[in-house]
């Protein structure tokens, strides 16, 4: 299954990317996505573990499975105000 | 009015926009760009944010801010794009009928965005550097010009 992940700020620098696409097996939780992430862009080890997620466009749970049309964005500490 | 703007915020409007009759309180607050954070000088600060969940947790703020208060009107405007020293990066006007509860809600309304609405900043240093503000992350970005 093909997942779409968004990125903002330090993330999407040190991914070079605003968005990346992430294949898996079977559908993943939102604890797959931050493993394989990592696992595929090294750089954003400093964000991945601080970051929260969104599915779309709420927060989510490690533990929130994903289906394909579901809307995914990694949210590092947010910093607005 | 909940808005996400490049353009810089009228404070007018959005005071007005929560002018009525029946309220005998107005409460503004406007968030503006400052220049030392620590000992660290600030030349400019560029926002970001993930526009849907932005819009949709603004809307959820004021929502909840009318659960607690007997709020009347309720604004808050986010700027985006590049700030310069002294511009608003964020404005929230609260109208009640009595002050106590204006004062509650618009700073009840401030703390939460700051928590949970996905928007960013980064810092553009006087050196020459920029950095993304990301509270409690140990090593935060940093970018050589």
């Amino acid at each position: 299954m093909m997942i779409r992940v968004k990125l903002f700020a330090a993330a999407r620098e040190a991914a070079g990317a605003e968005q990346v696409e992430l294949e898996f097996p079977t559908a993943p939780t939102i604890a797959d996505v931050r493993r394989l992430l990592v696992e595929r862009y090294p750089a954003l080890e400093v964000v991945v573990p601080h970051a929260m997620f969104a599915v779309n466009t709420d927060y989510a749970s490690d533990q929130t499975r994903l289906s394909q049309d579901d809307e995914i964005a990694c949210i590092p500490p947010v910093s607005g105000g | 009015m909940i808005e996400l703007t490049n353009n810089p915020i009228d404070a007018n409007a959005v005071l007005s926009s929560v002018y009525d009759h029946g309220a005998g309180a107005v409460v503004f607050f406007l968030g503006t760009t400052r220049e030392f954070t620590q000992e660290r000088q600030t030349d400019s600060l560029d926002y970001q944010c993930y526009p849907e969940m932005a819009v949709k947790k603004l809307e959820e703020l004021e929502a909840e801010a009318r659960e607690k208060w007997p709020v009347i009107g309720c604004s808050i405007v986010h700027r985006l794009g590049r700030l310069e020293l002294g511009e608003a990066s964020v404005a929230i006007a609260v109208s009640t009928p009595h002050r106590r509860d204006a004062y509650e809600a618009s700073q009840w309304i401030i703390d939460r965005l700051k928590q949970i609405a996905p928007i960013w900043k980064q810092e553009n240093w006087s050196d020459g550097t920029s950095q993304w503000v990301h509270p409690g992350m140990a090593s935060e970005t940093e970018t050589k010009p």
